[in-house]
């Protein structure tokens, strides 16, 4: 945290100074409601797509990294991103889709690094074939809600495609169908390590990747490199209740906000899902196997189990994610599922800071945002110095992408918030200990070594 | 009553014997020193021990149940478990955290009840950290509780791995030279730990150990290894007497030199003349 320990203040600038004192007490509340209050305010002024709204865009979600930052009361900043996150980004998604669009995929890909964070964050196991799993959440769901589902159970076309409500339980499928394409994936990869691992997994992202652009013969089931389109979308049980409210709104802004909405709960569920576990027995042992694997082995860890168990939970929320970005996209081909997007996630992760939690929401969301907008806008605005068009600049943002990895790996080899265990472990100073033990007098305490010279 | 009966325990690498036809039984409650030269393969009857390494031959029964066919982690849960020669502390980690992931074979926790935070799950986790807290006090370490263990001294760091396979409520612990690298002052404050861990917890302790003068002092038996096979086993002073041993450490030369001399005073090393001055004997009683 942005606060100060007593041992660093022998060295503090000017600039730490004033943060010391601008975290303290009724202050960062004060700058806080004002900071978010004007950017919400300016933005909401704003809804063409242009460069000032991509800035204004920026700061707005800057309001939950500050919040995160400054020494507020946990239900203060709970509140906050519910206001802002639940209320303040829909409604100026309904003024400008292109933002509410941007948001739902920050909010894919935030579950996406996160669920990778698990694996190579946690345990330290390099995966690069992480969009496998993703792709087969992705066409689970556009196989049976589109007619291609009728080619493999012929005997069965009557059912298919299914319903658009059993998009839920599909839901749930896909976390169960990812689960065991990870434990499918991890068994055979247990021994391996580093280098190793890396080729396995990504070679394992690869066949998925072939596979949907050749399973189209001799039974018509992945429909090749034309991919799948017309992706079956859930029904809008709540159209009436919204219609009713007055709220005003087509299909097209409705479903963006389901799909917002969606993304949003799946992200919170994640979010308690790998913080709790982090801050268990299962991820405890996770950090240890990256540690010292041998040493984890000698204290009780069972290694099989914990990576086994690392591979089911990245995966299953990347196919739940999966199914939520074909029923979004309505089209899924293989090339979306490609070597570059796995690299593109463990990218947020590394940069964001492998096995932080909020260091890796921070990465895929900085990494998404400059990907789909800031490096295209970058790219446009950098156009009007009329270069000539060998070398226009909008070829040039993936070479930008890559120079800000250079310069993340070279300035902040931990990443941007890197993983803090000190500051977990506050928490761990609240439990009481017993009276006896407090009591007890000091033992055995050795003379300082210096002393007896 | 033994505790650990290890038979006729072989592990070759390649053409190396490194165990070689090892027999040793452990009695519960004892303190047990396996000493030996560099290389004479204590280490290695460790790791056998611990299930990193299977036994090429031979048999190993730990409470009555055999160890053979067991991961490492299930032996830990068995309870057996050990510290490293080289520290071997998970280094990101807090201090209470790698106790707690010693812990690791005690908690039963499944995911659902951690993903939920159910009323037994936060009650197991409270008492897990109650209990790292009690063990971090016993080593003297719990106001360093907070600490990543790559900054703890070195001392400490030793410490704490003792802590840390105290964590799985271990029946018998195996120190893999617990006092290596530290000075005089550090190695008495260990040996005491050590000597706390028999007495306090009642655990047994089978260590591994070059400082004769910590062997001598707190061991109840002593094995010798050279080049894999036991040479000699007995208490710290028939081992003393015993001219294998002392060949094996110094070569044929000094046991023709001592036994002209009748033992002790000439022998030159450090490590012979340690646990003869009169220093040792003076501290024994204090411990």
């Amino acid at each position: 945290m942005a606060q100060t320990n007593p041992q660093s203040s022998l060295q503090v600038g000017t600039w730490d100074q004033l943060k010391t004192r601008l975290n303290r007490g009724i202050w960062p509340y004060l700058l806080i409601t004002t900071y978010s209050l004007v950017v919400t305010l300016l933005l909401f002024r704003n809804p063409s797509t242009s460069r000032n709204t991509d800035i204004l865009f920026v700061l707005f979600l800057g309001i939950m990294l500050l919040t995160y930052k400054m020494a507020l009361r946990p239900e203060f900043k709970l509140a906050i991103a519910a206001l802002f996150l639940g209320i303040g980004l829909p409604y100026f998604g309904t003024l400008n889709p292109f933002y509410m669009d941007i948001a739902t995929m920050v909010g894919i890909f935030v579950v996406l690094a996160l669920g990778l964070n698990v694996t190579v964050g946690f345990v330290g196991l390099l995966d690069l074939g992480y969009i496998a799993f993703y792709a087969a959440g992705a066409y689970l769901w556009a196989i049976f809600s589109t007619r291609q589902a009728q080619n493999i159970f012929p005997g069965l076309a009557h059912l298919f495609p299914v319903p658009p409500s059993w998009f839920f339980i599909f839901m749930l499928l896909a976390l169960v169908v990812g689960a065991c394409m990870g434990l499918l994936l991890g068994s055979p990869v247990l021994r391996l390590r580093g280098d190793y691992l890396a080729i396995v997994t990504l070679g394992f992202g690869e066949v998925i990747r072939v596979l949907a652009t050749n399973l189209d013969r001799p039974v018509n089931i992945t429909n090749g490199a034309q991919g799948i389109r017309d992706i079956g979308r859930p029904p809008l049980f709540f159209e009436p209740w919204v219609r009713e409210m007055g709220v005003d709104l087509s299909q097209g802004q409705l479903y963006q906000l389901f799909f917002y909405f969606l993304v949003l709960l799946v992200l919170g569920f994640m979010i308690m899902v790998v913080y709790r576990l982090s801050n268990s027995r299962i991820g405890r042992a996770w950090t240890a196997i990256r540690e010292d694997e041998t040493a984890a082995i000698a204290m009780g860890v069972p290694l099989v189990r914990m990576k086994l168990t690392a591979f089911a939970v990245g995966a299953s929320f990347a196919a739940v994610m999966g199914t939520i970005f074909a029923a979004k996209q309505l089209f899924i081909n293989p090339p979306t599922f490609d070597l570059l997007r796995s690299i593109n996630v463990l990218s947020m992760v590394i940069l964001g800071g492998m096995g932080s939690i909020p260091g890796v929401i921070l990465g895929a969301t900085l990494v998404t945002l400059l990907n789909l907008q800031l490096l295209p806008r970058l790219a446009r605005e950098l156009s009007v110095l009329q270069i000539p068009s060998q070398f226009d600049p909008t070829q040039y943002q993936r070479m930008l992408f890559g120079l800000l990895l250079i310069l993340m790996t070279i300035f902040r080899p931990a990443g941007i918030l890197p993983e803090d265990r000190r500051r977990q472990e506050l928490e761990g100073n609240a439990i009481d200990v017993p009276a006896e033990i407090e009591q007890s007098p000091p033992q055995a305490t050795e003379p300082d070594v210096g002393m007896k010279s | 009553m033994a505790l650990l009966q290890a038979k006729n325990v072989t592990k070759q690498f390649g053409g190396l014997l490194a165990v070689n036809d090892v027999t040793l039984t452990i009695d519960r409650g004892s303190i047990v020193s396996v000493i030996g030269p560099n290389g004479a393969g204590k280490t290695t009857f460790f790791n056998v021990l611990t299930g990193i390494y299977k036994p090429d031959k031979g048999s190993i029964t730990f409470n009555g149940q055999s160890l053979l066919n067991l991961r490492s982690d299930q032996i830990t849960a068995c309870g057996i478990t050990r510290t490293f020669q080289n520290i071997r502390l998970f280094n990101n980690m807090t201090v209470l955290e790698n106790v707690l992931v010693g812990m690791h074979s005690r908690l039963h926790a499944p995911m659902w009840n951690i993903i939920f935070r159910t009323p037994t799950m936060r009650q197991e986790e409270r008492q897990a950290r109650q209990k790292a807290r009690e063990l971090l006090h016993f080593v003297g370490l719990d106001d360093k509780r907070d600490d990543l263990a790559k900054n703890l001294p070195y001392g400490d760091q030793r410490r704490l791995e003792i802590a840390r396979a105290l964590a799985s409520e271990p029946k018998m612990v195996l120190l893999d030279e617990p006092t290596a690298g530290m000075n005089p002052h550090e190695t008495a404050s260990a040996t005491r730990l050590i000597q706390r861990l028999r007495d306090d917890m009642g655990v047994t302790v089978v260590l591994i150990e070059h400082d004769m003068k910590v062997v001598m002092s707190i061991s109840e038996r002593i094995s010798v290894l050279d080049y894999g096979i036991k040479i000699a086993e007995g208490t710290p002073d028939d081992i003393r007497a015993n001219p294998r041993v002392i060949e094996a450490y110094l070569g044929k030369g000094a046991t023709q030199e001592s036994e002209a001399t009748h033992q002790d005073p000439e022998i030159t090393t450090q490590e012979a003349e340690v646990h003869t001055t009169p220093e040792v004997r003076r501290q024994k009683p204090a411990l």
